[in-house]
């Protein structure tokens, strides 16, 4: 089931009628294609979570049409729109076992939708064996890791056969390991039944790993919708190049002079297509190279050894922050010493922003 | 050297602070205990002993129950105790009926006016009931209801208290189960009957509880609208007893009907223990 | 989460409370003001001769009045101080046992259970000397050496420590269970660390034990100064419905018979002697509150 999202926006009142009122979300249109899993991705607080309960219909947007496919939605109750909902803290009835959990939804339908016994006991043993929890059918939630509890809420959100499944931020409640796993259960999930999902999460590794597509998005508006390699390698803006990367992508003051990239004073790069002016230089940890003769010469703080890779952290008067982070292959890290380290940048891990909308500046190097 | 013998008096001075505690609470647990022994030991004393005793007894070899049948034949303690059972289960089930939905309104929808509905609820429970039995005296005597269990129960009905504590303990049931629910297409009361209750089923008790005992031992409103031995409770019973029911005299008697007006709670207590202490002092009212 | 017909709902599921508090509590609130501004009404007839602070002149000088409200600060002033601070000893001995302290405690909560009329009348035997015999307590006291004392129907002084004593055993369960619960749930480390500074235990009570449920020892002196300016059944249960006549009455109690009973009939009077009460009362908490916005450390 493809989704799309027409000029949707969700404005909050005031607290009071001094107070402005809050715009979560701000004119989104996008598609989602039928079958794809998308990561929606951006800072807590920047609307994402409202995203997703419009598309549920928790909400009702202020302005703009949500269509299922060729059906508009957007005037539709949550119960009608065929959504699953996963949350954060799994939102498991504590009351009820699993298997009555699973089956809670289905004894929601009326009329000729409503399964006979048979067929629900069918469908949650479908649906527990898809999340891989059938012999805990008779527990209780408190009985259950978090991950399990996890797979259930899974579980009873598929077990209706949604056209959309929503993930609000599913993993933040494990710990590393058990994301991990479950993330990778997602995927699975995801895949076996096509259903069209979306996922909120504020974690970029999480997005990068299990989207299709990614959508990137900040005070209710998107920023960028690519696919998880293109938003790393090519992103959008500043704050598109920020968010994404661990550790973070290196941020200079810099400008352009004729036909030169500066950083700070030195000039790094030479470049043509775009004109004279000062700019933020972006350069991804992955994107210095050790050069004894390099352009940018920076102070040595110390060197990180993480095993296949070292972490130079330097310093730059031009720097925009404390440290700079480089990452580079151990072996050369021997060679690091003495105060001050030189590097040289690679272009294609180099981006250039404008210094007064941040948005990206293409360049070709010269 | 020195250290031993500083060990040792600490170990002593420690004994002996233990020692007088238990004596403290021993003497406490006997002052609270006695009236009970006492209650108990008189009921089965029969009356002629009790009465020839001169100096009074801590316990009777001969115990008889005749004391018991004399209450229940020569005052209708048993209407009385039937009564109460009415008035209290009624009462307990009208409450419920009441605070349920109240308290989910305001913990769980959204509505206009919201805000300043609850604060006036909440102001309601600084409201003394001394207050307002006056009125509520008077409007049960012009409606015709003095000597009725409508009279009786209806004021006792609403207790602002409790929908403040369920709506408390609603409000902690995360959105995300509601939404959950939403999505899976519950309604309102479907959601509230199907996971609000039973979640919050331990609270439910507790204020179930804590009504029957303040039903049971409810004396000053059904003092007021019953005139009508047929439509005493049992505290009004064993006023009614005490004043001219077995004459001062028949005292044993008067103990049995007092024991039958007690165990019931008793039992109750002794059986939700637990309960009963954490709803009070969660509740932190005194009934 | 929003859907317009919520409104309608939402009210709907508060009407029958609506009812219930308008009724019975909201309309008799502002009836109450009323009643004890119309002087002379007549429940008979439903009339009265006019608008005036009356009644409340004809309370404040009534006799029984006074005597109900001496009765009533007496009790005030001897139980809330007595029970209050019986129960921290009591709390602080069960906070430091682990043997018997589930039975102690079991124990000690049996009289929130019971009904007040019913315990009531054992303290009357126990105390009233009878035709045959003077009483157990009478009998302790000869025991030790002391005369005799009619402690239901003798002197003011016996007849008020009867009252007093009775009201704080009545009292007491839920004082200990809070304090108790407040005593148990302050945290463990603040006493290891006291202990690893060599700290005496008094002092660890002093400057650790009581800032720390300072607030719950005002809750309790200020829900029982409440409680105590309402008693009245404990009254009634020792001495009987007749209270003005055993010069044992309380406020409350002067309000009911005024309201009902031999010398009933007048809710205008009654209205008057609850809105005194009422104020006395409010007085009261908002010093209680003042103080202990001092003196209570969180």
């Amino acid at each position: 089931m493809k989704v799309v999202l027409k000029n949707l926006t969700k404005k909050f009142p005031g607290r009071d009628r001094k107070s402005e009122g809050v715009t979560a979300v701000n004119n989104f249109c996008f598609e989602i294609p039928d079958g794809k899993l998308i990561g929606l991705l951006g800072p807590s607080g920047c609307g994402k979570s409202t995203a997703l309960n419009l598309i549920s219909g928790l909400l009702k947007p202020t302005e703009g049409r949500i269509f299922f496919g060729n059906d508009d939605v957007t005037d539709l109750p949550p119960e009608l729109r065929g959504v699953g909902l996963v949350f954060q803290n799994y939102a498991l009835y504590p009351h009820l076992t699993v298997r009555e959990n699973i089956r809670f939804p289905l004894e929601n339908l009326k009329g000729d939708d409503r399964p006979s016994k048979e067929e629900m006991e069918r469908r949650v043993q479908e649906a527990a064996k898809l999340v891989q929890i059938e012999k805990l059918l008779d527990r209780k939630p408190s009985e259950m890791s978090g991950g399990q509890q996890q797979r259930v809420a899974i579980a009873r959100a598929v077990v209706k056969m949604p056209r959309v499944l929503l993930l609000d931020e599913p993993l933040s409640n494990l710990d590393a390991r058990l994301r991990l796993q479950t993330r990778e259960e997602i995927r699975r999930i995801q895949r076996e039944t096509g259903i069209t999902t979306v996922f909120v999460t504020h974690d970029q590794e999480e997005a990068m790993s299990i989207s299709d597509l990614i959508v990137v998005m900040k005070d209710g508006v998107i920023h960028q919708i690519d696919k998880p390699q293109t938003v790393y390698d090519d992103p959008a803006n500043l704050f598109v190049a920020r968010f994404l990367g661990t550790p973070p992508i290196d941020v200079f003051d810099g400008r352009v002079e004729s036909g030169w990239l500066y950083i700070g004073d030195d000039a790094v790069l030479s470049i043509q297509g775009v004109s004279d002016r000062p700019v933020w230089v972006g350069v991804r940890p992955e994107g210095f190279a050790l050069d004894p003769n390099g352009p940018l010469e920076c102070g040595l703080v110390g060197v990180e050894v993480m095993g296949r890779d070292s972490t130079v952290i330097a310093t730059h008067p031009a720097f925009d922050g404390v440290n700079i982070r480089a990452i580079i292959p151990a072996e050369q890290a021997k060679d690091v010493g003495g105060g001050r380290v030189r590097f040289s940048v690679k272009p294609f891990k180099t981006h250039i922003f404008d210094r007064a909308d941040e948005s990206r500046l293409r360049f070709e190097v010269k | 050297m020195n250290n031993k013998y500083d060990e040792k008096r600490a170990a002593a001075r420690s004994r002996a602070l233990r020692v007088t505690t238990y004596i403290l609470l021993g003497v406490w647990a006997v002052i609270v205990l006695f009236p009970y022994y006492w209650m108990v030991l008189t009921s089965v004393k029969s009356f002629g002993a009790y009465s020839s005793e001169y100096v009074p007894q801590f316990f009777t070899l001969q115990p008889t129950l005749q004391n018991y049948r004399d209450a229940f034949s020569m005052v209708p303690l048993d209407r009385y105790f039937v009564n109460s059972l009415i008035f209290t289960v009624v009462t307990t089930a009208l409450m419920l009926v009441v605070i349920v939905p109240a308290a989910f309104a305001f913990a769980r929808l959204e509505f206009k006016g919201k805000n300043v509905a609850f604060a006036l609820f909440l102001s309601l429970m600084m409201i003394p009931n001394e207050l307002v039995i006056i009125t509520n005296y008077v409007t049960i005597t012009n409606w015709g209801m003095r000597n009725t269990f409508a009279g009786l129960i209806l004021p006792s009905v609403t207790s602002v208290f409790y929908i403040y504590l369920l709506r408390e303990n609603f409000a902690q049931i995360p959105d995300e189960l509601y939404n959950a629910a939403k999505v899976d297409g519950t309604s309102d009361f479907k959601y509230l009957t199907r996971v609000m209750i039973p979640i919050c089923k331990p609270t439910i008790i507790t204020i179930i509880i804590l009504k029957v005992i303040e039903c049971w031992n409810s004396y000053v409103w059904p003092r007021l609208v019953t005139t009508d031995p047929n439509y005493f409770l049992v505290s009004n019973g064993i006023q009614e007893i005490r004043q001219n029911g077995f004459g001062r005299e028949n005292i044993p008697a008067m103990m049995a009907a007092v024991v039958v007006v007690s165990a019931p709670l008793i039992v109750l207590f002794l059986v939700f223990r637990n309960k009963i202490m954490s709803g009070v002092s969660r509740g932190g009212i005194k009934g | 989460m929003e859907r317009n017909d919520n409104n309608l709902k939402a009210w709907l599921y508060l009407l029958p409370a609506i009812l219930f508090l308008g009724v019975f509590m909201v309309y008799p609130l502002i009836d109450v003001f009323i009643y004890s501004f119309e002087e002379g009404y007549n429940s008979a007839s439903q009339t009265f001769f006019g608008v005036g602070l009356y009644n409340y002149a004809y309370v404040l000088h009534d006799p029984y009045f006074l005597q109900a409200l001496k009765n009533t600060f007496i009790l005030v002033i001897i139980t809330v101080p007595v029970s209050t601070a019986l129960a921290l000893l009591i709390s602080v001995g069960l906070n430091s046992i682990s043997t018997l302290k589930n039975l102690f405690q079991t124990v000690y909560f049996l009289p929130y259970v019971t009904n007040t009329l019913a315990v009531g009348l054992v303290f009357m035997i126990l105390f009233k000397p009878t035709a045959y015999s003077d009483g157990l307590v009478n009998q302790l006291i000869k025991a030790f050496g002391g005369a005799p004392v009619d402690f239901i129907e003798g002197p003011y002084w016996a007849k008020m420590f009867v009252l007093c004593f009775y009201t704080v055993w009545a009292v007491m369960p839920f004082k200990v269970l809070i304090l108790t619960s407040a005593l148990a749930s302050v945290n463990p480390d603040y006493y290891n660390a006291a202990k690893v500074d060599g700290t005496s235990p008094f002092r660890i009570f002093r400057k650790i034990t009581l800032p720390m449920i300072s607030p719950m020892i005002f809750y309790l002196v200020i829900t029982g100064f409440i409680g105590a300016f309402k008693a009245y059944s404990d009254a009634v249960a020792l001495f009987g419905t007749n209270l003005n006549a055993a010069e044992m009455n309380t406020i409350v109690g002067y309000v009911y018979d005024m309201l009902y009973g031999d010398s009933g009939g007048y809710p205008s009077f009654a209205s008057a002697a609850a809105i005194i009460l009422f104020a006395i009362v409010l007085t009261i908490t908002c010093i209680n509150l003042s103080v202990s916005k001092k003196h209570v450390h969180y």
